[in-house]
């Protein structure tokens, strides 16, 4: 392992609502603090990485920082870029491109009072999908509704199911003090909370939040000077899946393909996993990417997340430790940073203690980008204490 | 995050022969010429063989619904859904019913032009076969 470059940042800005601020400002707060969680400084900083999140991309945001840089990297996978960009920032590394890799990510949408779940938006509309869904005006909730749908039709999975993953995220956030929601919630009181999307419940989507958050990646030999915990990658995998000119299916997600190539390359398989942050932008994409994961069998997750199985020292997989977007944070509407960066706490054991997992030494990171009943991308990671 | 409007300018000529068929109550399905196989959505270059010969098949726009959900936080809810078409695609549409309640996954529909006026004078949508 000695070659393998190490994450030796993570920091996740403390605000939620940031209506005096601008995002870029949020972006360079976060790598304020990831800098100064792994003691180097902006100047030590010689490849960045930003998603569609950084205003005027990268470009005006090592402006903004004053970067001196010899490696950037702008991929844009929606929620799944950061989580990505983790592994890209290893992969440049590694061959000679920089030696200390800032990601971060920031925005402030519930500010600007962006309804992303409930109204379209058109990002581009350039996009040549744009004119055959625009007259249907399908919301985000609406997308991963139709995913679910489709799941209670194939499996049998219910809303109770569903519901046990927000039971379980409303768990972990009662002990997080940035926590937006930090009342512990039932299955009933999912089930009693208004239908959005049948059968998404209001309680089934995630917060809209301002807020970001930003990891720092470094050279080993720089990495081992820091004398941080070695956190390192074990393995990677990137996947895309869209709706195959006319042949969606939508009980699996790109997940399937990218746990896939993570878990081989890492040389383990989910058996061994005891904490996974996984995005959780609807309740139902926890149960999907879970399933593709192998966590449990096709059509199992239902069954796989109730009874508090997701409750951290309660049940077999402790899953978004800090709440989740479901109950925590959910900045710029994607979900990739703040799940990296709780698996980042758990593997150095700085979880809070009543959701720490006990010896926590391998964590799987799962998010997906865009919208899974028509396009998205996942992104899974391998994390290790070493 | 930026909001655009929407115009048709903006998306070229790839989809005009299927928007004209449509304002004349018309469905017609894209079908590679070198290859054979049906797409959707409409492109000018076969997503399956990447070849530029794409000629156009008279369909009936039956099939039924893959998967619906009824989107209810808005002033005028309504049904969205996947549809399988019997030709084998499936496509984004809404499906058009005054009793949501009975839209389920199986349900037999047939398409039904939409008036549009603010993007292509009119667009495919669902009614469940048997309904008025």
């Amino acid at each position: 392992m000695n070659g393998v470059p190490q994450i030796v940042g993570a920091f996740e800005h403390p605000t939620r609502l940031a209506p005096d601020k601008t995002v870029a400002q949020l972006h360079a707060e976060a790598a304020r603090g990831a800098l100064a969680d792994a003691g180097l400084t902006k100047d030590d900083v010689d490849g960045y990485f930003c998603s569609g999140d950084a205003p005027g991309g990268a470009l005006s945001m090592a402006n903004y920082l004053n970067l001196r840089l010899r490696h950037c990297d702008t991929l844009d996978v929606g929620g799944s870029s950061a989580v990505a960009q983790v592994a890209q920032a290893c992969a440049a590394i590694q061959m000679g491109k920089c030696n200390v890799a800032l990601i971060t990510q920031a925005g402030r949408p519930k500010s600007l009072g962006v309804t992303t779940g409930t109204k379209k938006i058109v990002k581009d509309s350039l996009a040549p999908d744009v004119i055959w869904e625009l007259p249907y005006a399908v919301p985000n909730v609406a997308n991963y509704a139709l995913v679910a749908a489709r799941h209670f039709y194939e499996f049998g999975t219910t809303s109770e199911q569903l519901a046990w993953v927000r039971v379980a995220a409303s768990h972990h956030a009662q002990h997080n003090p940035n926590a937006v929601l930090r009342k512990l919630v039932t299955v009933d009181d999912v089930l009693q909370s208004p239908l959005i999307s049948d059968p998404l419940h209001r309680l089934d989507c995630c917060l809209i939040t301002d807020g970001g958050g930003a990891i720092v990646v470094a050279r080993n030999e720089i990495a081992v000077s820091l004398r941080r915990p070695a956190i390192r990658l074990r393995g990677a995998g990137l996947a895309l899946k869209h709706q195959e000119a006319g042949a969606i299916d939508l009980t699996y997600s790109a997940a399937a393909q990218s746990g896939r190539e993570a878990f081989s390359q890492a040389g383990i398989d989910a058996a061994d996993i005891r904490y996974a942050s996984i995005y959780d932008s609807f309740t139902i994409t926890v149960i999907i990417q879970l399933e593709d994961l192998g966590f449990c069998p096709k059509g199992k997750g239902g069954a796989f997340v109730a009874d508090g199985n997701l409750i951290a020292n309660v049940g077999r997989l402790a899953v978004n430790t800090d709440g989740g977007g479901l109950c925590n944070n959910h900045p710029a509407n994607r979900g990739g940073i703040t799940k990296v960066i709780e698996a980042v706490r758990q593997l150095r054991q700085e979880a809070v203690p009543a959701v720490q997992v006990k010896n926590c030494e391998l964590a799987c990171v799962q998010a997906t980008g865009g919208h899974m009943a028509t396009r998205h991308a996942s992104a899974t990671l391998i994390l290790e204490r070493t | 995050m930026e909001q655009r409007e929407v115009r048709m300018g903006d998306f070229g000529s790839e989809g005009a022969v299927f928007w004209q068929a449509a304002r004349a109550g018309r469905f017609i399905l894209p079908k590679c010429i070198d290859c054979g196989q049906v797409h959707w959505y409409p492109r000018a270059v076969c997503p399956f063989c990447l070849s530029s010969e794409i000629g156009w098949q008279e369909s009936r726009g039956l099939g039924h619904v893959y998967a619906s959900t009824f989107f209810r936080r808005t002033d005028a809810p309504y049904v969205i859904a996947y549809v399988e078409l019997d030709e084998g695609p499936r496509m984004l549409t809404t499906i058009v019913t005054g009793d949501v309640a009975s839209i389920s996954i199986g349900q037999r529909v047939q398409i039904h032009f939409a008036a549009d006026d603010t993007v292509n004078g009119a667009y495919p949508v669902f009614r469940p076969i048997g309904a008025s």
